[in-house]
């Protein structure tokens, strides 16, 4: 399809000619700047790829994009993208979705497009709170933030969007955040993925939930709080002093100290992303007593929905010619034994 | 009853036998949700179909799927109206009632017609199941049945007989009642068994064992009545075939038409299709139809709620294929947010309602018509959508082809109406030939349609109608939603001047689908006179009955019958107005009367029922003659019930 059109060679290129109109300052400006960079790098097609979205502040994204876009409704991009995909199997879909959307209005849609394993992207940008609406807290925030409809501070716990997405049964898990340099990579990896890869992009919503990922995403000192995952790489982080290794005793994860680069004398795990066993302590690591896991956590591709929906519809095609006379006939047929017309009605 | 042996229990009725010579013949069918009733009355109407008698049917069956066995609950009924006469309706009254058990009987018998024969299983009336059933007394003995013609016998035994020698276990013996039953029926209306015998072959291919079993039952049946005194109340009956156009027949229901009829469309349209369900009662049918047609350019998807099942039609629509979503009420209550997205978004889609009992879950395998509203009001914002009703299983096929052109040829969604009673009804059909239908193929966008090579997504033609362009066209990528847009361009705009040149150009196109559509005409009567009844649905078989007969009693009445409910046909308002009455009969509380009013200002008057149970001929007659009689008061807005003109069958049915 289109494969003779010349491929945008920059950043400007996949800007749309919208106005963007998000808050001065919020992250999705960044997350913009990396998803265009990423198409860039990836050399993809406009005309083939469509960014698709629900509802939300990060939902205004697809009209950034200077590619197709469908700004559907809330939470249901999921469902709208299988549509979409299994109509065409050869877009390249996005999905922009955000905590509320995603995670709550969404969920179920979100659930059943990772089990399905559709191939596409979703981008979950997580603010901890409800932008659009101005202000309520979300699903993925943490107990007792106060917000317009939970002024006492919230009681429940958030939902923890990655181990969703690992228990909902994804292939491919991975973490960013707005102004990191490495989101564009970790964008890369996730189309790489054959099936549904679903990212968490940590987003700073400056207007309700300002700075909320202070604590490990500013640059400053972030060695020692953002443990960056790489395939066949030693769990490593605070410039390779610490690491992270398996307490056998509680078969959970735990931080041990790495003397002079030693890790392998400090029992540091080796990161692979097939292991859905880690991946699951990985993604429910508490922040705090451990860094951040970001990166690709989890990759282990599993055969897509759509080619096997699409495969299996063409082995039922395979030898059969849709006769429409023939349909309509069905199976048993007479011809009535008289054939006078029906009098006329009164 | 005598646990061994035939007991035979014959009443003679006080009035003459009814099986003389008649045009059209009811059967009823009733036993226990597991007596295979069902498929018993749809192997009768096949046979009923090969002889030739037009015929109409009306399943009617519990919402349990195995409802405790022997409850009054739990009866499963099956009828059947056939005759050498043009069939429309299922039937009033029946004439013959086949009672498997107790509770069958209870819940059935004063439907029956006086005089009417009934076929009892005399063996399923012990004291446990007289009990479930409520009965104090044997009704088979106490005289009680004394108005109708009786004939029990043991029919559990007569099979238990006649499969003895296959060995099978008591349960699977007693399964064979149906066919020993269906056997019986056979030979009373003078059917030929082979088709039935190629069937049941074909259906236990696997297991030939229970294939001979219900063979030999199915025969011993037919010889019973054949070799048996039936108390000489019963004689065979061969009705003549019923005058038809010529042609090819099959029988047909109304989920197998809009499955059939939606694969023509979207044939007809050029496009593939993409189905997008999720299962519910009376619906999921259609579903099941289309999942087996992959070779039609067909893609059936059972989504996880009702809500993704449309989302994900309007996906594939966006990408280029023919979106058909389908539901029942509640499911369709779902689907409003998404049905609005579709109409802001200007994408063809069609959604199909087989409408059941409500409000809420209601009675899930009745039908009714109560989702007018629904469809044509039931969304957020002014969000108008073109509306369609089959009114018959067979009509059906040629409403989902409308709604496939309209929606393709507008760029709207379309909703289908069909009901509980279309869904499941079989009646015989003389089978279209594809080449009948003018097709309507859709032309995508290729090249840009605006200055400068600009993508001008909304930009409308004469119709008031935006071009589709599918993602992966070169040089017309643009960006679509939910949100108000500018004309032509479609960028993000919710000025106050954009949202009401939008909103009246959405309404301004819809409202123009009618003169796109055929102007309506009269089903039975003239242009102008003292009474017009107007249905919509499927009302018309009992609808056209009552104008026949009213008519044939000298009664100035026609019937109209609508099939665009949303636009109406342009000149319906001009050809009401020229009657003195209106009368609509409906199954909901008078919703299409109240739309005709507030379109057209007629004094249109409602007969509602809403009971689950289709309309009797009798009570749309016993209305009709209520205008002329001048008892019925149509200065006003007085309302005639069903049940108030006259004894309803349905507290006969379900007393
Ligand atoms: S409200 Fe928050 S998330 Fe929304 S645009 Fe403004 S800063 Fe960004």
């Amino acid at each position: 399809m289109n494969d003779m059109s010349p491929r945008p060679r920059s950043i400007k290129d996949w800007e749309s000619d919208q106005e963007v109109r998000w808050c001065p300052g919020c992250g999705d400006y960044a997350i913009l700047k990396a998803v265009q960079r990423t198409m860039v790098d990836l050399g993809s097609d406009p005309a083939t790829t469509v960014f698709v979205s629900g509802i939300g502040c990060s939902s205004r994204f697809p009209y950034y994009m200077a590619s197709y876009g469908f700004h559907t409704i809330h939470g249901r991009a999921p469902a709208i993208a299988t549509g979409i995909k299994l109509a065409n199997p050869e877009l390249d879909i996005w999905l922009v979705t955000g905590d509320g959307d995603g995670m709550s209005i969404g969920g179920n849609h979100t659930m059943h497009l990772l089990r399905r394993n559709l191939n596409c992207q979703i981008m979950l940008f997580n603010n901890e709170i409800y932008g659009l609406t101005k202000g309520q807290y979300s699903p993925t925030s943490r107990v007792g933030t106060p917000s317009p409809s939970t002024p006492l501070g919230s009681v429940d716990q958030p939902a923890l969007p990655c181990a969703f997405a690992l228990g909902s049964g994804a292939r491919f898990i991975a973490r960013g955040f707005d102004v990191s340099k490495e989101l564009p990579a970790v964008l890369e990896a996730a189309h790489a993925h054959q099936g549904a890869a679903f990212v968490e992009i940590f987003q700073n919503c400056i207007v309700y939930n300002k700075d909320r990922f202070e604590d490990f995403a500013v640059a400053k000192g972030a060695e020692a709080r953002q443990l960056w995952l790489r395939q066949g790489k030693p769990m490593l982080f605070d410039k390779g002093t610490r690491g992270i290794a398996l307490d056998m005793a509680k078969l959970a994860l735990k931080v041990v100290e790495v003397y002079d680069g030693d890790w392998q004398a400090a029992g540091v795990l080796v990161h692979d992303v097939a292991n859905r066993s880690v991946a699951h302590m990985l993604v429910e690591m508490p922040f705090g007593a451990f860094p951040m896991a970001l990166g690709v956590i989890y990759d282990d591709p599993r055969p897509t929905y759509e080619t096997q929906t699409l495969t299996q519809d063409e082995a039922a095609r395979a030898g059969k010619s849709p006769d429409l006379a023939r349909l309509l006939a069905g199976r048993r047929t007479w011809t009535p034994p008289r054939t006078k017309e029906r009098p006329a009605d009164l | 009853m005598s646990e061994s042996g035939i007991e035979r229990n014959t009443i003679a009725p006080n009035s003459s036998p009814i099986l003389s010579v008649p045009e059209a013949v009811v059967v009823r069918f009733a036993g226990d949700s597991g007596d295979g009733m069902q498929l018993t009355g749809s192997q009768f109407t096949l046979s009923t179909a090969l002889t030739g008698n037009d015929l109409a049917t009306f399943p009617d069956f519990p919402a349990e799927i195995r409802a405790p066995q022997g409850t009054l609950f739990g009866v499963s009924a099956f009828q059947i109206n056939f005759g050498s006469i043009e069939v429309t309706t299922a039937g009033d009254a029946p004439d013959v009632l086949v009672a498997m058990n107790p509770a069958a009987l209870k819940t059935n018998v004063q439907a029956l017609k006086p005089g009417g024969l009934i076929i009892a299983d005399a063996g399923e009336f012990s004291r446990r199941n007289l009990d479930k059933a409520k009965y104090t007394t044997n009704p088979l003995e106490d005289g009680s049945l004394a108005k109708w013609t009786l004939l029990a016998f043991d029919i559990s035994a007569l099979t238990l007989e006649a499969v003895k020698s296959f060995s099978l276990g008591n349960k699977e013996a007693l399964r064979c009642k149906n066919m020993w039953t269906l056997g019986l029926a056979l030979w009373m209306f003078e059917r030929d068994r082979q088709p039935l015998i190629d069937w049941l072959n074909g259906k236990f291919q696997k297991n030939p064992l229970l294939a001979h079993a219900n063979i030999a039952a199915l025969n011993a049946g037919h010889a019973y009545g054949e070799t048996a005194e039936i108390g000489g109340q019963v004689r065979k009956l061969n009705l003549d075939p019923a005058p038809s156009a010529p042609g090819l027949y099959r029988t047909v229901n109304g989920a197998e038409a809009v499955s059939l009829g939606l694969v023509a469309g979207a044939q007809l349209a050029g496009l593939k299709m993409f189905f997008g369900g999720y299962p519910i009662t009376p619906a999921s049918a259609i579903l099941h139809h289309l999942a087996n047609l992959k070779e039609y350019g067909v893609t059936t998807f059972q989504a996880e709620d009702e809500i993704a099942a449309i989302c994900s039609a309007i996906g594939a629509s966006y990408a280029g294929q023919l979106g058909v979503t389908s539901s029942s009420g509640p499911g369709i209550a779902l689907k409003g947010e998404a049905m609005g997205l579709a109409v802001m978004t200007e994408l063809p889609l069609v959604i199909v309602n087989s409408q059941r009992g409500g409000p809420s879950t209601g009675l899930p395998t009745k039908t009714e018509q109560s989702d007018l509203y629904q469809a044509v009001y039931g969304r957020n914002g002014d969000a108008p959508l073109p509306v369609i009703a089959a009114r018959s299983p067979t009509d059906a096929f040629a409403c989902a082809i409308e709604a496939c052109r309209i929606a393709t040829r507008f760029m709207t969604p379309v909703i289908l109406l069909t009901d509980g009673y279309i869904a499941n009804a079989a009646e015989p059909w003389r089978i279209p030939d594809p080449a009948d239908f003018e097709p309507f193929p859709v032309d995508f966008l290729t090249e840009a349609n605006g200055e400068d090579d600009r993508v001008l997504p909304y930009k409308r033609d004469g119709q008031g109608v935006r071009p589709w362009i599918t993602p992966g066209t070169a040089g017309l990528m643009h960006r679509i939603g939910g949100i108000e847009k500018a004309p032509d361009t479609g960028d993000l705009d919710y000025s106050p001047a954009v949202h009401q040149l939008q909103t009246d150009a959405r309404k301004a196109k819809i409202d123009g689908v009618a003169h796109a559509i055929p102007a309506q005409d009269i089903d039975l009567g003239q242009e102008g006179g003292r009474l017009a009844v107007v249905g919509w649905g499927s009302t018309y078989g009992p609808i056209h009955q009552a104008v026949r007969r009213a008519r044939a009693a000298g009664l100035d009445v026609s019937h109209i019958h609508v099939r665009h409910i949303w636009p109406l046909p342009a000149n319906l308002g001009a050809l009401l107005k020229g009657y003195e009455a209106v009368l609509v009969p409906e199954m909901n509380t008078g919703q299409f009367k109240t739309l005709l009013r507030d379109q057209y200002l007629v004094e249109a008057q409602s007969l509602t029922k809403i009971s689950g149970q289709p309309f009797a001929i009798a009570e749309i007659e016993a209305a009709i003659a209520s205008v002329f009689d001048g008892k019925r008061d149509d200065t006003g807005g007085t309302d005639v019930t069903a049940d108030a003109t006259q004894p309803s069958s349905i507290e006969a049915i379900h007393p």
